[in-house]
């Protein structure tokens, strides 16, 4: 079977007419015009080191975003990713207080992920049960697991050397996180955009039946999503544990959302079948400079978190009506 | 048509944010006051004691800020935005004692000063941490709370949480301690309700059937004192059984209403606000210095004295009765 039987026609319009219409441009200008706003805002906003703290309020939730637009778009979802954070975590300071040194915590922390990627997947392909279904449940299970091992402890005592992977720095205020973060980003391009496998994600989400018949190995490539979705939330659980320096059971409570929110916000089709990795990479942007830009100006959270819904209605809503004043 | 909605929004965005900007002041000592939460009674009333610090003081002001839901991570990223801001001082009342302390050691290396009030953080991440109260005071406080109703003396029974509860059980240590200073008065009995309401009520109800002379019943638990007044008004025994100890305003206020409390005590969230802001002005000026035996000046709080840890307890639990629950059973 040669290549070109799987590509999907997709170039309907010039190509430079593509990227002025797009999601990506729209976002790109609602951030540029953050950022000026934000600059005006308050004197701290142009600052080199405040700039970089703020990259910390996405980065961990970003790589997570990159594995979860995949699976969005190939029509599943995985709500237990802020869980897995919290069990990679605990399983981490179980490896601590066991004297095991850093190399060998970042191999639990990525096994831990990689184990609960491969059991929702499992759930889901093998099973063939709905994946919100399988991740609200372990999403409840995973955490669960946390607080019985930790009940109200805490996990402390990490190696010196493992705060470099959240508070390390690569080159004077360029963060290792954020260094992560850009990295994780290309290769996720990649993934999606360059090879065939991304190819078949898209078919997948568009029409499960027909990519099965075309001869996708649809289960196959929605495992392989799963286990990619826990492997990054395992990078975010190593990032997150090294930056707080310490696991506690409610760690990264709350951030599924945030991660979906990210990719909606990216311009992934929740329904599946469309959306773009530099989409997911200018929604992460976007989430940090109106939470650091409002936090500047002592917004309190409430508002902040009124001021993303709005953005994220705001965004999805108005090519809609855009499109159908013109109409 | 792309571009003029830009400029709107840009023109819309930086009027809002002229609009929020004013407040501050470039020459006020900026002191933020960071919550475990926003939208919480208690810290709303913390934030009023800190506002009040700040008045006394003249040319402070004060950043009230904090997360939306109790988590470490809501708390650092305020915190980073404060670091940002560069802030002179950072209170907080934290989510996590250990994941709090990267941040603020950063904080300290930009030169903000840190403390730490009501919930601490490990000693690393801050410069000082103030109690609300000290386990001495609580244990004197609920003996003295029951022992100002019976001026002749008479029978009182404790009902704890559990067996188990730390803090319970030394405050009843404490307590035990200086009923010397307190003739006349017998504890008869120490009974366990487990924080549960329906056991707390049961419990109650069996000690003033075992004990039909008891006159009070000390309940140091937020749950128990409640249940232990419901079942006080439940007997028809109001006026001949004082039920007191450590309980929320908002909780007790039928209870002092109906007389089956007379008296009852907590941390003052005002005075805890107020003290929280003047330590931090204090250690900001350079006025007082945290080191172990360090006295530090409160304004009307008085002076408090740092411990070997540079922790500090505030004051006595302050005591609600009749005359002011109801400025209180609102905020907490």
């Amino acid at each position: 079977m040669s290549q070109s039987e799987r590509i999907i026609v997709d170039r309907l319009q010039s190509p430079a007419e593509r990227y002025l219409k797009s999601w990506e441009s729209l976002l790109l200008l609602v951030a540029v015009a953050i950022f000026i706003a934000n600059s005006f805002a308050s004197p701290y906003f142009l600052n080199a080191w405040n700039l970089s703290d703020a990259t910390f309020n996405f980065t961990e939730k970003a790589m997570i975003a990159f594995a979860m637009a995949l699976l969005i778009i190939s029509g599943e979802i995985d709500l237990s990713v802020a869980s897995i954070i919290a069990l990679a975590s605990t399983a981490m300071g179980a490896a601590v207080q066991m004297g095991v040194g850093t190399p060998g915590l970042i191999m639990v922390g990525l096994g831990t992920g990689l184990l609960c990627g491969a059991f929702n997947g499992f759930l889901v392909t093998r099973l063939g049960l709905p994946s919100i279904v399988v991740t609200i449940g372990t999403m409840s299970l995973f955490r669960g697991i946390s607080y019985i091992v930790l009940g109200d402890q805490a996990y402390r005592g990490y190696p010196s050397d493992f705060a470099f992977f959240g508070q390390g720095y690569v080159w004077w205020v360029i963060s290792f996180e954020f260094v992560l973060f850009a990295i994780i980003a290309v290769i996720f391009a990649i993934l999606l955009h360059k090879t065939n496998f991304g190819r078949a994600v898209y078919a997948i989400g568009n029409n499960p039946t027909g990519a099965l018949f075309s001869g996708i190995r649809v289960p196959r490539v929605k495992f392989i999503l799963f286990l990619l979705t826990g492997l990054m939330s395992g990078v975010a659980a190593i990032c997150l544990t090294s930056r707080l320096g310490s696991t506690r059971p409610s760690i990264a409570f709350g951030w599924e959302l945030e991660v979906v929110t990210m990719v909606v916000l990216g311009g992934v089709n929740i329904l599946g079948g469309s959306g773009s990795i530099p989409g997911v990479v200018i929604a992460a942007f976007v989430m940090g400079l109106v939470t650091f830009g409002l936090g500047l100006l002592n917004v309190p959270g409430i508002v902040m978190s009124i001021v993303i819904g709005a953005l994220l209605i705001g965004v999805i809503a108005l090519p809609r009506l855009w499109e159908k004043w013109r109409r | 048509m792309k571009r003029r909605n830009f400029t709107k929004l840009v023109a819309g965005l930086s009027l809002v944010a002229s609009m929020m900007g004013t407040t501050a002041m470039a020459d006020d000592m900026r002191i933020a006051l960071v919550v475990k939460a926003l939208g919480i009674g208690f810290f709303e009333a913390a934030a009023k004691g800190a506002e009040e610090a700040a008045a006394e003081l003249g040319g402070v002001e004060i950043i009230y800020t904090g997360p939306t839901d109790t988590t470490a991570e809501g708390q650092i990223e305020v915190i980073n935005s404060l670091i940002a801001q560069g802030v002179d001082a950072i209170a907080v009342s934290a989510n996590d004692t250990d994941a709090l302390v990267p941040t603020l050691k950063k904080a300290q290396q930009r030169g903000i000063t840190v403390i730490s009030w009501d919930s601490g953080v490990a000693q690393e991440g801050r410069q000082v941490h103030l109690n609300p109260s000290s386990n001495a005071l609580i244990g004197n406080m609920i003996i003295k709370l029951a022992a100002d109703h019976l001026p002749d003396g008479g029978d009182v029974a404790v009902l704890s949480a559990t067996t188990t509860s730390t803090n319970q059980n030394i405050w009843i240590e404490e307590m035990t301690k200086v009923m010397g200073n307190y003739p006349g008065i017998n504890v008869v009995a120490t009974v366990y309700g487990d924080d549960l309401a329906d056991k707390s009520y049961r419990e109650a109800q069996g000690l003033m059937q075992s004990y039909p002379d008891l006159d009070a019943i000390i309940a140091p638990t937020s749950v128990g004192i409640v249940a232990a007044a419901q079942a006080v008004a439940d007997a028809g025994k109001i006026g001949e059984v004082n039920v007191t100890g450590l309980g929320l305003p908002s909780e007790m206020a039928g209870a002092i209403e109906s007389g089956a409390s007379k008296s009852f005590a907590i941390w003052n969230p005002i005075d805890l606000g107020y003290s929280a802001a003047m330590i931090a002005h204090q250690l900001a000026t350079g006025a007082a210095t945290a080191e172990p035996g360090a006295e530090i000046s409160i304004g009307r709080m008085g002076t408090i004295t740092l411990d070997d840890t540079n922790a500090a307890a505030m004051a006595d639990p302050f005591v609600y009765d009749s005359s002011n629950i109801d400025d209180f059973k609102s905020i907490f």
